[in-house]
């Protein structure tokens, strides 16, 4: 049926009239980031020669909190960089509108580095194909390694994480949103 | 995001939110262009057309750069070797770069309203350069991000513009957009070239530059456009330094913190000393690389648009 044009449907989302699931908490979510941070030294010897780097936005949270742990590990200092893959996207001439440019900051050169790119949801694998592209526009890093806190599936490129913190099977229907404490919510993963 | 007109045809045209949008996708590309490798596949396969019906090096420089930073293919269209002394038309010419595949054209025109009136009959978004007496808005912009780099909020700045402002299109865009922005705006000339309408806008008009400069946060020196000397608008370049030309025994008057600006290309000696062009309140060459960084922020903003 179609509404008059003066009338709008305000969905209330809290409302429950779409479903949002709460799949993981706070404590999953930490407990992920232990065991991630754990991985990664184990598979590098260490954390020499690493370099974090999030893609923005929700994949910067992550990596910081990677840093943070492996500093309670390790007691070393790991670089964490903020990644914009905007301009690296292949979706530029499909989209209505153009992606918000945001800031890339790497705060260290990735030449002969061991670069573990970070991002909260790993799906069509389209983005991480734009993050190393742009990567590799900052020199020639010695290894990219994939940290993910979730791995959804259904990729359309030949794209693997190393670092998976859960795999959640989801249909293509399904939207699973990562909330992190930075960003004024509590951490939750939910499934929409 | 994106900006709601297909073509950035003046400031007069963008609202509050557009113009936050350009110099917030600016401030982006300005990273950019502090790497190693200074190019980005953004606009990867399109077009853009440089449009000049006017001598220009450094706008259209600066947009060949801006496209070229952003992988878009460029063709400069110089009117002197083209169908145009053959007697084609505006329309004609650029329908026919259109038919070519130009997805942007890049427009400049000695007739005021070219780009809108370009804008109307093309699909390709359409970016004004400098029309006649008009607009310059690109300019604007980026003298916006260069005002908010060096002074935080554009709100609340008091912005003096001197010299030319009658002829001046960077003053009439810069007059729109800080007046939409809520800075201060003070208009400083002879008063054969500050036009008294000017008042209506909201502007403050002195003849008196000291008095005009006293309190002020951004002076803005503007070109004495010498082709139009000897129309009687002031009698010597000489005695136009001396009333109205940026010394440093002027800048005094401003704020400590002021900054001097300038679009370029300086007369020195005439509406510029040459101590205050090179001196430490300048941001003329900071003027110039965000003039590319805004560039590109338009490019790829409206690159966005769907016709």
């Amino acid at each position: 049926m179609q509404l008059p044009s003066h009338i709008t449907l305000a969905v209330p989302k809290q409302a429950g009239l779409r479903m949002a699931k709460k799949l993981l908490d706070k404590k999953d979510i930490e407990r992920m980031i232990t065991r991630m941070t754990h991985q990664i030294i184990e598979k590098n010897k260490g954390t020499r020669s690493l370099c974090l780097v999030g893609i923005q936005r929700g994949g910067v949270h992550l990596a910081r909190r990677l840093s943070a742990r492996m500093k309670e590990i390790e007691k070393k200092d790991v670089p964490v960089g903020t990644l914009d893959i905007a301009l690296y996207r292949d979706d530029i001439n499909v989209r209505k509108e153009q992606p918000v440019v945001r800031r890339t900051e790497l705060h260290c050169t990735v030449d002969n580095k061991k670069v573990i790119l970070v991002d909260d949801v790993l799906f069509t694998g389209r983005s991480i194909r734009a993050a190393m592209d742009a990567i590799m526009d900052f020199g020639r890093p010695a290894a990219i390694q994939l940290a993910v806190l979730v791995d959804r599936g259904h990729r359309e490129l030949p794209v693997k994480a190393d670092f998976v913190g859960k795999n959640i099977p989801t249909s293509l229907k399904e939207t699973v949103k990562v909330q992190f404490e930075e960003e004024g919510n509590e951490d939750r993963v939910v499934l929409e | 995001m994106s900006l709601k007109a297909k073509d950035l045809t003046g400031i007069k045209e963008l609202d509050v939110e557009d113009i936050e949008l350009i110099l917030e996708t600016a401030a982006g590309f300005k990273d950019v262009l502090g790497r190693d490798i200074k190019k980005v596949p953004a606009l990867r396969g399109k077009t853009a057309v440089n449009l000049f019906y006017e001598p220009s090096t450094r706008t259209r420089t600066s947009f060949e750069l801006a496209a070229k930073r952003l992988s878009t293919d460029v063709v400069n269209f110089s009117v002197s070797t083209s169908s145009v002394v053959k007697g084609e038309s505006l329309r004609d010419t650029a329908l026919t770069i259109q038919a070519l595949g130009a997805d942007l054209i890049i427009v400049r025109h000695p007739c005021s309203g070219a780009p809108h009136f370009l804008a109307r009959y093309l699909d390709a978004s359409v970016i004004n350069a400098g029309d006649g007496t008009d607009e310059h808005p690109t300019q604007a912009l980026l003298d916006l991000l260069t005002m908010r780099e060096k002074r935080g909020a554009i709100k609340g700045l008091e912005v003096a513009i001197v010299g030319d402002i009658l002829h001046s299109r960077v003053a009439k865009s810069n007059i729109y957009a800080l007046s939409k922005l809520g800075a201060g705006v003070r208009l400083i000339g002879p008063p054969t070239l500050v036009p008294p309408f000017m008042e209506e806008v909201g502007a403050t008009i002195f003849s008196d530059m000291d008095a005009g400069l006293e309190g002020a946060d951004i002076i803005m020196m503007l070109r004495i456009q010498m082709e139009r000397q000897g129309k009687g608008f002031f009698p010597t370049k000489e005695e136009y330094f001396k009333n109205w030309g940026l010394t440093a025994r002027r800048l005094m008057r401003a704020r400590k913190n002021a900054v001097v600006m300038h679009p370029g290309p300086m007369n020195r000696g005439v509406e510029i000393a040459s101590d205050v062009a090179d001196g430490q309140r300048s941001a003329i060459l900071e003027q110039v690389t965000n003039g590319l960084a805004v560039r590109m922020a338009v490019l790829y903003l409206l690159s966005g648009v769907k016709q």
